[in-house]
């Protein structure tokens, strides 16, 4: 039994690592600010979650399962909080989003909610 | 006794939620010291929240429990989903996005709503709310197929649910 745990926590933690490591990547080789907001989300979603599954089939207590889930929770409550005011800030900022297949910037309007939908320019 | 309730039905709630997260952080409960400071910050936190008058339907969001645990886990199971999507496009050879700016509509009647709303789109790898406006999200998709409207707007629909019986 302990060594089923044990193996579990470990393809967790590995895996959960993976994850880390493809969002770190996914940041460095995505085009533009946004999509990059992408691949970070991959790092404290999934990434973040197996690492903390891992642990806590490691926990030995009852009290640490509990903090690690708290810490879970607080992660799920708060980052996208921070994801989004980055990427909000980068809007109110006139970051020209690249969309499309080409990858053309499309023009942050100065009025909100005058933009046309898939408008490059 | 139904009257009692509606006034302080939420400070009950509240007093228990950090009596208990003070319990499992701390782990002490036949110390009496202890167990007195920990009553003691309890009634300060009350006292504060009190005086900045956040105990409301949105400081303590009684209205959306249990049904928040259900949506959590089916948010849960979609973004692991969404995660290997995203994943999969970091580690193909050659990247090939079709980033586009989307606006799906968002009804829900209350700030709580659509802030869950806002929150779990921004939660789903591939989807980023960059603008709540009134009537809708400005979402930034990393890619075509992750930029599925009627699936978000399904994801609104949930949203509104959770609060359902209650206006804004």
């Amino acid at each position: 039994m302990e060594l089923f745990a044990d193996t579990l926590s470990w393809l967790l933690l590995l895996s959960g690592g993976a994850f880390v490591i493809i969002g770190a990547v996914g940041t460095l080789r995505f085009p533009d600010f946004y999509t990059r907001t992408h691949a970070a989300g991959v790092t404290d979603t999934l990434g973040a979650d197996l690492v903390l599954l891992g642990m806590l089939l490691q926990a030995p207590d009852a009290m640490t399962a509990i903090k690690i889930l708290l810490i879970f929770f607080f992660l799920i409550m708060t980052s996208p909080v921070a994801t989004h005011s980055v990427a909000h800030a980068a809007y109110a900022g006139r970051e020209a989003p690249l969309t499309g297949k080409l990858l053309l910037r499309q023009n942050v309007p100065l009025a909100p909610g005058a933009e046309d939908e898939g408008g490059a320019s | 006794m139904s009257e009692f309730l509606k006034i302080s039905g939420r400070r009950i709630v509240l007093v228990l939620a950090l009596i208990a997260l003070w319990m499992l952080l701390s782990g002490y409960w036949n110390k009496a010291t202890l167990v007195a400071f920990g009553a003691f910050s309890v009634a300060v936190t009350l006292w504060f929240s009190e005086r900045a008058e956040i105990v409301d339907r949105e400081g303590v969001p009684t209205s959306i429990f249990p049904r928040i645990l259900t949506y959590m886990s089916w948010l849960l199971l979609e973004i692991g989903k969404a995660n290997i999507i995203v994943a999969r496009e970091v580690i193909r050879p050659q990247i090939k996005l079709a980033p586009k700016m989307i606006r799906v509509p968002a009804d829900q009647p209350s700030d709580l709503t659509r802030t869950i709303f806002a929150n779990s789109v921004t939660l789903t790898p591939g989807t980023v709310t960059v603008d709540v406006r009134e009537d809708c999200l400005l979402i930034h998709a990393l890619d075509e197929k992750l930029a599925d409207v009627e699936g978000i707007a399904e994801m609104g629909a949930k949203c509104t649910r959770l609060e359902s019986g209650r206006g804004a």
